[in-house]
């Protein structure tokens, strides 16, 4: 029903107003908000979050204790952002350089798809010093953070299989990568070298960041795993382990193992803990407390740091008690790796 | 007849004034039931925005948006409701990056095989919904989300070490693309430009072309309002459906080019994803409009920008996607108000003539 009036005076408004606007913004053209600032430090410790954000009762949760730890010690002011669902690169940069920019430091990039970004912003404000969680990134003030993920999840495996009645037990992996592979790779080899007439399923939920944000997805992974029998499964998802935790909550008798945190501690999981057999815990917060101290202290870490299952840096934890009973075999498992009489493979073959 | 056009230059300015004003105050009102200072979030926003790299920033953002907001407006201007753009640029933005990785051409052969490569990838993805419209009549919202979804598991099929892709630490993606194949850019300070922006503006002009100044585009646009008055006047509507969903896939197509071509030159798990259901944001907020979407894209693209800045200042997180979201629906609503009025305002108008009309036949009947 427009007449052609109509549309050519629409026309004219909008190209009036985005007129207005571009003057309005190329009025500061020149002045970049990055020349005030970055004088790297003062302001305390910045923490980048990946998806599913501090509240995950998982990974980022295990970051943010290492901050709070440092914050009620070392008396640190600190500033946490957090990541969404398919972003770009220019988005995480963003995030970081603002954090460097402001006076943080450290930085911290709380999973590995800060790696990127950080290499290049760590270029950017070379006073400040960096870490990256998950990932290995060369740069004279980066510290890169990775754990034995394979080994804790091997003493998981090992669990599972003991406590088994069906014979078969599940993983189920976030995102299929590197990184969730080493989880994988570590808890078949531990399920297998216990029991191995023991039949373990490994499923993943995607192949995108979203399946660490995904709680819905890791539900209905898990129940298909419970309808086949599967009554131990173990989900390395970030937050989505939430949802694989809650439909084996919904079975009797099947347990769920959770990961990253000692996810039967958590209050957000308080309703389903009774089947939270153990978390394979990663102490994210040991090493973001390390590296806050260390810069702290006027000696920041740089380079490669492994947190392995003989330094503590991944562990089974046994709130709970539901792996009283099979402790001894646990411990020497454990011993068993801290030794080096196995040797735990961080790669799945295919 | 003077005063008839002065009510409709009012009323095409009130429109945008109208979803403006109500845009503010609605967020406002959001910001204060949060405990903040909205005007305070209003100042941080500018005064970050306004800084050079932040424009740089926000021009780099807003071009796969725009180029998207396209992609859904080509379809729109039918009545053809295209959710698929998300999973058409990914797919194309794949097969294009794998291709342009296992290829060494001069550049100016390479680049635009890559570009072709992805429009006839996207016009694929998306004419399967064309052609399933046509012959099956399945309504293109359902399949071209389903498409998205089948495209999706497409990729994560193929990109894998050892089948289109490698490894490179916790990544996986498609061999990286060789230097010939890199975009030039437009060198400002403190960071570049990418060119890209140049082949969107193109695309907007060629939109606007094909759209307002073509025999297509007024076939396209009449089957949009009318199909059986197109049919009628000897348009295949048929034809048209799969053309246009063509069309919108190969703009689509474009979409992940300026990433492919300007930053990652690969399309590896970390591969921006999402930017197609932004697009229809943009497209409803530029009403379609070659140069509103201009304007809708660079408002998404401050607002991404300058909402991390809002962090720093105690807001919460979430504030900028509230803001995003009341925006839309302002717009929508302030045009469909705006459009009902006016239309009222005619019919009134209308009413009048031919009552006044009435009146003057009767008294020639009278008289006569």
């Amino acid at each position: 029903m427009k007449g052609p009036l109509v549309r050519r005076v629409s026309t004219i408004a909008v190209a009036g107003i985005s007129t207005a606007a571009l003057a309005f913004t190329l009025t500061a053209c020149g002045e970049s908000s990055t020349d005030s600032g970055g004088s790297g430090g003062g302001k305390g410790v910045g923490l980048a979050f990946d998806v599913g954000g501090r509240d995950d009762h998982s990974f980022n949760e295990s970051a943010a204790r290492g901050l709070d730890k440092a914050e009620k010690e070392l008396g640190i002011k600190s500033k946490m952002m957090t990541a969404k669902n398919g972003e770009t690169e220019a988005e995480r940069e963003q995030r970081l350089s603002s954090l460097a920019d402001k006076g943080y430091n450290p930085v911290i990039g709380v999973g590995f798809n800060y790696a990127k970004s950080i290499e290049k912003v760590a270029k950017d404000f070379p006073k400040t010093n960096f870490a990256i969680v998950d990932s290995v990134v060369q740069g004279p003030n980066i510290n890169s953070i990775t754990f034995g993920e394979h080994e804790g999840s091997y003493l998981a495996g090992a669990a599972a299989a003991l406590k088994s009645k069906t014979g078969k037990v599940g993983f189920i992996g976030g995102v299929d990568n590197e990184l969730i592979k080493k989880f994988q790779a570590g808890f078949e080899q531990g399920a297998k070298e216990t029991n191995p007439k023991v039949e373990v399923t490994s499923e993943y939920l995607g192949s995108t960041d979203k399946g660490f944000n995904d709680p819905a997805a890791a539900k209905d992974k898990a129940k298909g795993m419970l309808d086949r029998d599967i009554d131990v499964i173990y989900t390395a998802a970030g937050l989505s382990g939430n949802g694989s935790i809650e439909a084996v909550a919904g079975k009797k008798d099947a347990w769920a193992i959770g990961v990253d945190s000692d996810q039967y501690q958590q209050p957000g999981l308080e309703k389903y803990k009774d089947h939270i057999l153990t978390s394979v815990v990663k102490n994210v917060d040991v090493a973001v407390f390390d590296m806050i101290k260390s810069v702290k202290d006027g000696k920041p870490l740089t380079g490669p740091h492994q947190y392995l299952l003989k330094d503590g840096g991944v562990s089974l934890a046994t709130s709970g008690g539901f792996i009283d009973d099979i402790k001894a075999k646990i411990e020497e498992a454990k011993k068993n790796i801290v030794d080096g009489k196995v040797v735990v493979k961080s790669t799945v073959k295919s | 007849m003077k005063k008839f056009d002065k009510n409709k230059v009012i009323l095409g300015i009130a429109a945008p004034l109208l979803a403006i004003v109500a845009a503010l105050v609605i967020t406002s009102i959001i910001i204060a039931a949060t405990g903040k200072d909205p005007f305070h979030a209003y100042e941080v926003m500018v005064d970050f925005g306004s800084k050079a790299d932040s424009q740089v920033w926000i021009i780099n953002k807003a071009t796969p948006y725009y180029l998207s907001a396209l992609a859904v407006a080509i379809g729109f201007r039918m009545n053809l409701f295209n959710i698929g753009v998300d999973g058409q640029y990914r797919i194309a933005a794949f097969f294009a990056a794998a291709v342009g990785g296992a290829l060494t051409l001069p550049g100016i052969i390479q680049i635009p095989v890559i570009i072709i490569v992805a429009m006839l990838v996207g016009a694929l993805w998306a004419g399967i919904a064309g052609l399933l419209k046509t012959t099956r009549g399945v309504s293109e919202v359902i399949s071209t989300i389903m498409l998205n979804a089948i495209g999706a598991s497409v990729i994560a099929y193929f990109l894998k070490d050892g089948r289109l892709a490698v490894k490179e630490g916790n990544l996986v993606h498609t061999p990286y693309l060789p230097d010939s194949a890199h975009f030039f850019e437009i060198p400002t300070t403190p960071k570049p430009i990418y060119g890209f922006v140049i082949i969107a503006v193109l695309a907007g002009i060629a939109y606007w072309f094909v759209l307002g100044r073509t025999r297509f585009g007024f076939d396209l646009r009449t089957v949009g309002q009318s199909e059986s008055a197109a049919q009628a006047s000897g348009v295949s509507v048929k034809r048209m459906v799969i053309t246009a969903m063509l069309l919108s896939g190969a703009m689509a197509g474009l979409v992940g080019m300026p990433t492919l071509l300007g930053v990652s030159y690969n399309y590896g798990t970390d591969f921006p994803a999402g930017i197609g259901f932004t697009g229809i944001a943009i497209a409803l907020l530029g009403r379609n409009h070659p140069i509103g979407m201009v304007a809708g894209a660079l408002l998404w693209g401050f607002l991404d920008r300058t909402g991390t800045q809002l962090e720093f200042e105690g807001y919460a997180q979430e504030i900028v996607g509230v803001i995003q979201g009341v925006i839309v629906l302002c717009v929508v609503i302030a045009y469909e108000l705006v459009r009902r009025y006016g239309l009222k305002m005619q019919q009134r108008k209308v009413g009048e003539e031919l009552a006044a009309q009435a009146r003057k036949s009767d008294k020639a009947e009278v008289s006569a």
